[in-house]
């Protein structure tokens, strides 16, 4: 049985198609998922983003903590500003990609996927134990609700007098929103300006309810998974389960950038991660877009054109709503190069489909 | 509750057949309720015109943004019209599941259609689903 989050009387009420999500009763879509993508790129999309874990680590050992448990130097955030890094195993594993905001000196927010937080919250837990903090799973605690779109600042601003023009992105600071105490962080997964807003799972109605109404001049709607998965997908960011898995190293992903070695002292992986700092990957993240209108999907082969042979796998696919194109997310051997003889193609359910390589983002805004 | 209209013919895959009880021409296309289950109709591949088929075969696909599956043939015969508007703007299988979004015609080989659902056995089917 899935759990329910605070707001799903609300998506019964909006008619939301609901569906079972790491756990989570979570809405899919309230009406059209290329509608609610299309309003997040030109207006902006209202997200419940509850079943995201909360996990706070607090004492004068949490920074040093958080050295040794993540890749990352949390140690040098600032307060009131945060960090997209990972948590890995011994073997350099991804065991979570996560965000992690400084409260203040001695207080920082990891903020998990839901399919891990469990595990995130244990590993932080058994990691600390050296360290003079205290971990806390707050996950039940907070409702998560997201406003992103280019219009999101206008709606924000309506319902808070905290200094949004101030906050910048990856920053996140403490302030009332419709009244609410919340953690206002401008941070987001869909390629957009936004805010995620961390609130008392109480105040998750009314706080959407008020967003709702402040949004309507706007173009505001609610957007469900299936635009949220969209959205990161054009953005050419991972999803925990397709482009990241504890088969993988930060560097299979192409994302070696946020573990930082030169920190003081061990961190778990480290061992593991230091000899591949200098090694060539064996594959690459790289972005395919189809030329015909058949979707590359999750475990489907890309092969070579010339010769049919494997040389890589789809991670995630959809079709584009800002590219009018079917785009893809894949693992490609880098010894294959967009200049392959005859090009690539992905086989789609036993027909090999043209695509072309790209590199990502497919979506970038303007700022 | 999406509409079940009372003068077509379901299959077990979510798809209708029009046109039985006139004559040997069915029209076959996918029901309002597998529309909404898919989501917005971003792809339908229809079979060419002419072709043989057998009730069961898998003769098309229709994707959505989370998914694709196949389109089955209901009834055995060969395929003598396309919706090409609906390959154009597969939007229509969402918009107009029982009319415009229709995929295809078929001439029903033989007299026995094969194992079609009645509307209250459809019904039935849809509600055992949810």
């Amino acid at each position: 049985m899935s759990r329910p989050t605070p707001l799903r009387e609300v998506h019964e009420s909006l008619g939301a198609t609901l569906t079972d999500f790491a756990g989570w009763l979570m809405p899919l879509r309230y009406g059209s998922e290329s509608a609610e993508h299309n309003a997040v790129r030109e207006a902006a999309g209202l997200f419940d983003l509850s079943h995201m874990g909360e996990i706070h680590l607090t004492g004068p050992g949490a920074a040093a903590a958080l050295d040794y448990a993540l890749v990352s130097e949390l140690s040098t955030l600032a307060p009131g500003r945060a960090r997209y890094t990972m948590i890995c195993a011994e073997s350099g594993g991804v065991l979570d990609d996560l965000i992690v905001y400084r409260l203040a000196p001695d207080s920082f927010m990891v903020v998990a996927n839901a399919s891990n937080y469990l595990r995130v919250a244990a590993e932080l837990t058994t990691r600390s134990e050296p360290y003079d903090v205290v971990v806390e799973d707050r996950s039940e605690e907070y409702a998560l609700i997201a406003v992103q779109g280019p219009r999101s600042v206008e709606i924000v601003a309506k319902l808070t007098d905290a200094d949004l023009a101030g906050l910048k992105y990856y920053a996140g600071l403490p302030g009332a929103v419709a009244g609410f105490d919340a953690l206002i962080a401008r941070t987001g997964y869909t390629g957009e300006d936004g805010f995620e807003l961390f609130v008392a799972a109480a105040d998750a109605v009314p706080l959407w309810q008020a967003l709702t109404e402040a949004g309507e001049p706007y173009g505001l709607r609610p957007a469900g998974l299936s635009a949220r998965d969209t959205l990161r997908l054009e953005a050419g960011m991972p999803l925990y389960g397709n482009e990241l898995s504890e088969e993988l190293t930060p560097f299979d992903a192409g994302l070696g950038r946020v573990v930082k070695f030169d920190k003081a002292g061990d961190f778990v992986g480290r061992a593991a991660l230091e000899p591949l700092r200098d090694v060539p990957a064996r594959r690459r993240r790289v972005g395919l877009v189809a030329t015909g209108r058949r979707v590359p999907r999750h475990g489907y082969p890309v092969v070579s054109r010339a010769d049919g042979s494997v040389v890589g796998e789809v991670t995630s696919g959809a079709p584009s709503q800002s590219l009018g194109r079917p785009i893809a997310m894949a693992y490609i051997d880098t010894d294959v190069d967009s200049g392959v003889t005859g090009g690539l193609a992905v086989d789609i359910r036993g027909t090999h489909e043209p695509v072309e390589m790209v590199e990502l983002p497919f979506y970038r805004r303007n700022k | 509750m999406s509409s079940i209209p009372e003068e077509l013919k379901y299959t077990k895959e979510h798809e209708w057949i029009a046109g039985l009880a006139e004559g040997a021409t069915v029209t076959v296309g996918i029901t309002a309720y597998a529309a909404e289950a898919l989501g917005d109709v971003v792809f339908v591949q229809v079979p060419e015109v002419g072709s043989t088929v057998s009730a069961g075969d898998s003769i098309g696909e229709v994707e959505s943004t989370k998914s694709v599956s196949d389109i089955f043939a209901p009834v055995s015969g060969e395929v003598i019209e396309v919706n090409d508007a609906v390959v154009d703007d597969p939007s229509l299988v969402n918009s107009d599941p029982f009319g415009d979004g229709w995929m295809f015609r078929i001439r029903v080989a033989g007299d026995d259609p094969g194992n079609l659902l009645s509307p209250v056995e459809y019904t039935a089917l849809t509600i055992g689903d949810s």
